[in-house]
């Protein structure tokens, strides 16, 4: 299954806020997103599971395509959509719900009423979500008591219950502390094997660490787009590697 | 899915119309039995007449006398509560411990809750007594001082609090500026907070207004049924108000023109609220985006 | 002495000397003031109980309004007022939440909804005699529901929606974004999101706006006046369609009348009204203070 993006614009009002981009992606890779603040990354990728419509004013000119269907297309059912791409969030956003409940939320709103199934599902992502030993004694606690990289792996877990190809991932370590982040990482690299991960992220040795191939934004533009070991070590364009080396960004 | 979505958004779209039915409805109501009621009686009589004397034998249709005794409560009321309000507000903003403000600002809010026929009681059985003992004689038992004052304490609450949030949004580097050179809380308050608060703090003062306007059971109750065009605080007066609720516990004939005399009078209130509360908004927006 | 050259320039500001008691006198003027309306009710609650706590007992509880003030009681005004809070509650909490959603969940940049809140801004300041007067020619008149509970809880319904809206609002509006966010991301529709997760969080504080709303409601005593309940009513009321009286209007009609005993059942009704008043605002503040709890997220 391949994600193709063809001459993707974004509009915000006036503001342009991407420009032209292509970019082909394999299933079952990592990718990382990288660049300056308000160079667009994180519109790019909320591009993929038309978030952006949320936002008034939003206008979107090109081309999503998954395994050949544009998601853009009318005939795509957006809540579907984000069903089969799912999103973790900068800021962990877990419900003011019990363990149990956040993560079995996608599925009851799917319809599935079955108690059996949906217990199973929620150990079944909770284990995906390396989360599953910390919490497994204590499902009907309040989510919100959990720790915040907890939450986030909650987040995670939410996410997987409702089994996506696709997971959508907006810097997701970036408001834990450095185990947490660490824990985050690795749970990116076991997952890459089921999953096909779009991650956004301001922190390069993440990016470096984590990912197969790596997009570097500069207003707007896809500057470049490589294998992250080639990216990192002999980027070809100067801005990237400016970029890299803490010049500016 | 699509379609469910659909018919729950429409009907709670319905329920926010209702809003609009219901002014649509007041201001049909008002104006078919003002219409009906300014075919027999002159707009200009209505309007400069003395007397209102439409239950009598010899009619006279003057809105002069319910509107004078309107305006003196209200009046009465206002001087009660705007200065306790602004200063009650001054003083918890600048003032007073957080602990005295978590006491006070629940019980201010408790004589918010009160209902109006309550403080009738009150101002008739207890108020006015003791304006007696106080003013003499001179004081009849209906009149329009004690149910005044009353309703001044009743909306005290309203004017309290609105000032406190205008108060509370003049920024705070103003503030900290007058403290920097060495002003006294009150010299900051009066000189530089409450000036820089003034649209907000006029807003208070409007809705105040517009609250004592429509006031009914307080004065129904304490200020008696006589309309007399007067600005003696201590004789019986009759509201606006009090006349609509004294013509419908009356029998009167629906569709005569006593009956109408109530919509002619309720047209009246109705426009000079909706003046005053139209007002008070347009000053809140102006004030909000001072601030920006 | 150290810093005498310091000190001595302190020295030159004499006045300061004025306006801090100038200050002092203003904080004891504010300490007056703000317990003045403290005393105020203290004095009404009081005064209200010397006058009204003797005459209050069972019978007074039980008995039908009497001509003979002795024997007089608010046995139809209570149930009455029952009446009322139920199916004024009935009639306008549904309509009032499911506008507020409307106005905060669905409608927020269109101009109809502009427009509505303006509106709604309007009705509440209007005072509540002339929602008297549209219940009198709309419901009791036009509708031909005369006197009757029906038209009194439809009145009273129009008069406390502006407030249901408002407080629902609020209360959605504490609802985070990102909780919404999270939904939509998972694919869950808008009513998905809102039944499943923006209402369970937001209902303490929409409870709250509830019960303050139809505590007012049941101390309104002008708009039943005009739409024709009356104050002698010697049945209790089987149906909506039935004449009625209310506890405020039982009060006001006791206070008009001018043998002193009849202030006394007037002052008994008065306390049986406010505990009634208070205990709902408690039940009320209480919903408040776990609405709030709830916002730490």
């Amino acid at each position: 299954m391949k994600i193709e993006v063809k001459d993707l614009n974004v509009y915000y009002g006036m503001d342009h806020v991407l420009k032209n981009v292509n970019m082909s992606i394999k299933k079952q890779t990592v990718t990382a997103l990288i660049g300056p603040s308000g160079c667009g990354k994180s519109t790019f990728l909320r591009c993929f599971n038309r978030m952006n419509d949320l936002i008034d004013n939003t206008r979107i000119v090109g081309e999503i395509s998954i395994d050949h269907l544009n998601v853009y297309s009318p005939s795509v059912n957006v809540n579907e959509l984000r069903k089969s791409v799912g999103m973790v969030f900068q800021k962990p956003n877990p419900f003011p719900k019990s363990i149990f409940e956040n993560v079995a939320y996608g599925l009851r709103v799917n319809g599935e009423k079955n108690k059996k199934v949906i217990e199973d599902k929620v150990e079944k992502s909770l284990q995906q979500a390396a989360l599953w030993d910390e919490v497994k004694d204590k499902l009907k606690k309040s989510a919100l008591a959990l720790s915040g990289g907890q939450q986030q792996r909650l987040c995670i877990a939410r996410a997987l219950a409702v089994e996506p190809s696709i997971l959508l991932m907006d810097e997701p370590a970036s408001a834990l502390d450095p185990i947490s982040t660490v824990k985050i990482e690795e749970l990116i690299y076991q997952l890459k094997e089921k999953y096909t991960i779009l991650i956004v992220t301001h922190n390069m040795q993440q990016a470096s660490r984590t990912s197969d191939k790596t997009a570097f934004f500069y207003m707007g533009e896809l500057v470049e787009y490589e294998d992250t070991r080639t990216l990192f070590t002999n980027p070809r364009k100067e801005k990237t590697q400016n970029y890299i080396t803490g010049r500016f960004g | 899915m699509n379609l469910k979505e659909k018919i729950i958004e429409k009907l709670l779209l319905f329920c926010s119309l209702v809003t609009i039915l219901t002014t649509l409805g007041i201001i049909l109501v008002l104006l078919v039995q003002t219409f009906k009621f300014f075919s027999e009686v002159s707009l200009i009589s209505f309007l400069t007449d003395t007397e209102w004397t439409p239950l009598f034998q010899n009619k006279r249709y003057g809105i002069l006398p319910l509107l004078s005794g309107t305006i003196l409560t209200t009046l009465i009321a206002v001087v009660v509560a705007v200065p306790l309000g602004l200063i009650i507000a001054i003083y918890l903003s600048q003032y007073a411990h957080d602990s005295l403000r978590s006491i006070v600002k629940p019980g201010l809010e408790v004589l918010a809750a009160v209902p109006t026929v309550v403080y009738g009681f009150f101002a008739l059985e207890f108020v006015t007594p003791l304006l007696q003992s106080v003013l003499g004689p001179g004081l009849s038992g209906f009149n329009a001082l004690s149910p005044g004052i009353v309703m001044g304490v009743m909306i005290l609450p309203l004017v309290s609090s609105l000032s406190e949030d205008a108060l509370y949004s003049v920024p705070k580097n103003l503030r900290e500026g007058a403290y920097a050179l060495g002003s006294t809380r009150f010299q900051t308050a009066w000189k530089v907070i409450v000036p820089a608060a003034f649209s907000g703090i006029s807003v208070s003062v409007i809705l105040a207004i517009s609250r004592a306007i429509g006031e009914t059971m307080i004065v129904a109750i304490a200020a008696g049924q006589q309309p007399r065009l007067t600005f003696d605080p201590t004789v019986p007066i009759e509201t606006m108000t009090t006349y609509i609720v004294q013509v419908s516990m009356g029998d009167i004939q629906h569709d005569s023109i006593e009956y109408r005399t109530i919509f002619a009078v309720g047209i009246t209130l109705f426009a000079m609220t909706f003046v005053l509360n139209n007002l008070s908004f347009w000053l809140k927006k102006r004030y909000q985006e001072e601030y920006k | 002495m150290k810093g005498k050259r310091f000190r001595k320039r302190l020295k030159r500001f004499k006045n300061v000397r004025k306006y801090e008691l100038q200050d002092k006198a203003f904080q004891y003027l504010g300490i007056f003031c703000t317990f003045f309306g403290i005393v105020v009710l203290g004095a009404l609650l009081i005064d209200v109980l010397m006058a009204g706590l003797k005459r209050l007992d069972w019978d007074f509880l039980m008995s039908l309004p009497s001509r003979k003030a002795s024997e007089a009681g608010i046995y139809t005004a209570w149930i009455g007022t029952l009446w009322i809070m139920i199916l004024t509650a009935i009639i306008a909490l549904p309509m009032g939440i499911g506008a507020g959603l409307y106005l905060e969940e669905y409608g927020k940049k269109n101009k109809l909804a502009n427009f509505i809140e303006i509106n709604i801004a309007n009705l509440a300041g209007v005072p509540s005699i002339i929602y008297g007067l549209l219940g009198l020619e709309l419901f009791a008149r036009a509708m031909h529901l005369g006197d009757s509970i029906l038209t009194g809880a439809l009145t009273l319904a129009l008069l406390i929606l502006p407030i249901i809206i408002v407080s629902t609002r609020e209360a959605l509006k504490a609802v985070p974004y990102s909780i919404r966010e999270a939904s939509y991301g998972i694919g869950a529709t808008k009513w998905q999101t809102i039944w499943h997760q923006v209402l369970p969080a937001s209902m303490s504080g929409i409870i709250t706006g509830a019960i303050l709303a139809i505590s007012r409601a049941i101390g309104e005593t002008a708009p039943l006046v005009l739409i024709g309940s009356l104050s002698y009513i010697s049945f209790a009321p089987t149906s909506p369609l039935d004449p009625f009286s209310v506890l405020p209007i039982q009060i006001f009609n006791w206070i008009s009348r001018p043998q002193p005993e009849f202030a006394e059942n007037a002052a008994a009704a008065i306390i049986i009204l406010l505990g009634i008043t208070f205990l709902m605002n408690g039940i009320a503040v209480y919903f408040r203070y776990k609405a709030q709890k709830k916002i730490k997220w």
